[in-house]
């Protein structure tokens, strides 16, 4: 009799600490399957004779959120751990999801699954690129490049009080240019970069190029200008606007490797 | 008995027992009955192993797998047209050179003349695509290159219209 009270009592405990006042009540609709196959770039360092080849999954869209990501992630969890990928913010700023998703690169976490189910998802990685395994692509020329055009403020004349002034005008020619987060789609999106990316820095590592040329407080824009001057570095850009199309932050690379080519032109 | 129900092996049920250094003994040959090796390598290995990972790596697929698009479409279809209508100036050119008698105009009249009228038009349609396109889309390069027609939506404006002028005039010119 005393058991019985007891576990009465544990029952009344624990439905007071329940979430939801309404759990009983409202039985919640059962989502149709639906499910959708992803066919995903496989290569191993472990097997390296073993050629790249699609592997597919199915998984149900409906108990997967909205983005690729989400997709990769799920297929990651539930039904296969060695499937690799570089992820992190899940929101578009950190540009570490970067991969060919349906024959365009863009950002893994800012690309909508197509919930026509009749319709296969292609994942392959950034587009020829060495690739260190599955979706993970070596970046190591392309943080190079980056590294070469100087990407900082250099100026032997600073200000001899307080910090750099730039007047509103000047900081407006700065839109579009600092807001990339080098996620290498543009650059792994050009032809040319792909087969010159040897030498052709790539319009990713151009657009920040010109970002320092076109700053007002930098006074170093005639040797920034100069290490350009050659066949290869800058011209190999026959705009093409595989760059602009791609980029997952709207931003346009091809315009801004346009107008170093007007100024060079222009000296 | 509780023990082997939950499977831990008898050398760690003898060593949980024992001392600690018979326990470390345990687990050592526990670990390698379960094929688990490490190798201990100095740092500067790893550059050695970097390397020959990377000699092996594969390069991912380009343009077979890129979505058609208007931008590097038009681009590869302005440098083919290009180098197909060099090619032609200059193979007549030299060949006009080095054989003036067969190659001068009323020979070409004559040969063309004598063709049955499809492969006029046809031969017509093949000279004048690949020109119309290379002249109007030269247009829309000269454009940029002044730091014109900049934005993507400009550019594909203009891409589109280059093709229905090539459209127009590749008609126009079959039709002269």
């Amino acid at each position: 009799m005393a058991a019985v009270a007891w576990t009465h009592a544990l029952r009344l405990s624990s439905r007071s600490f329940a979430s939801s006042a309404a759990r009983w009540q409202a039985v919640p609709a059962e989502k149709p399957v639906l499910q959708k196959e992803f066919k995903i770039y496989r290569w191993n360092p472990d097997e390296p004779d073993k050629k790249p080849m699609l592997q597919s999954y199915t998984i149900d869209l409906n108990q997967t959120g909205p983005m690729v990501l989400d997709a990769l992630i799920k297929v990651k969890n539930e039904i296969d751990p060695t499937l690799t990928f570089r992820r992190s913010c899940r929101e578009g700023i950190c540009g570490s999801c970067a991969m060919n998703i349906n024959g365009q690169n863009t950002l893994a976490c800012l690309c909508r699954i197509d919930r026509d189910a009749s319709k296969d998802v292609k994942i392959y990685p950034l587009p020829h690129m060495y690739i260190v395994k599955d979706l993970v692509p070596d970046l190591t020329l392309f943080y190079k490049q980056y590294k070469s055009i100087k990407p900082y403020l250099q100026n032997d004349n600073p200000p001899a009080q307080g910090e750099f002034l730039q007047s509103p005008e000047e900081r407006k020619k700065l839109d579009g240019l600092y807001e990339c987060i080098l996620c290498a789609c543009c650059s792994t999106s050009c032809p040319s970069y792909w087969w010159n990316q040897d030498e052709y820095l790539g319009p990713a590592t151009l657009m920040q190029a010109y970002r320092w040329i076109a700053d007002s407080r930098d006074s170093y824009g005639v040797e920034r200008k100069e290490v350009l001057q050659n066949e290869m570095s800058l011209y190999r850009c026959h705009t093409i606007f595989n760059c602009a199309r791609t980029c997952p932050k709207g931003l346009n690379p091809a315009e801004a490797i346009a107008k170093i080519k007007l100024e060079l032109a222009a000296e | 008995m509780m023990s082997v129900r939950v499977g831990i092996p008898q050398t760690l049920k003898r060593a949980a027992l024992s001392s600690k250094h018979a326990r470390n003994i345990a687990l050592q040959s526990a670990l390698v009955r379960r094929g688990i090796h490490t190798e201990s390598l100095p740092p500067s290995a790893s550059q050695e192993i970097l390397n020959q990972q990377r000699l092996k790596r594969p390069s991912s697929p380009h343009f077979t797998i890129y979505q058609p698009q208007l931008t590097w479409l038009s681009s590869i279809a302005n440098r083919a047209t290009g180098g197909a209508l060099s090619a032609l100036l200059y193979g007549f050119s030299l060949a006009y050179l080095f054989a003036p008698g067969t190659f001068d105009s009323t020979h070409i009249v004559e040969l063309i003349a004598g063709l049955p009228e499809y492969v006029k038009y046809a031969g017509k349609f093949i000279l004048a695509a690949p020109f119309a396109f290379h002249s109007l889309n030269g247009l829309r390069h000269l454009a940029w290159d002044m730091g014109k027609v900049l934005t993507l939506k400009s550019a594909y404006r203009a891409g589109y219209a280059v093709l229905g002028a090539t459209a127009v005039s590749t008609i126009a010119l079959v039709l002269m």
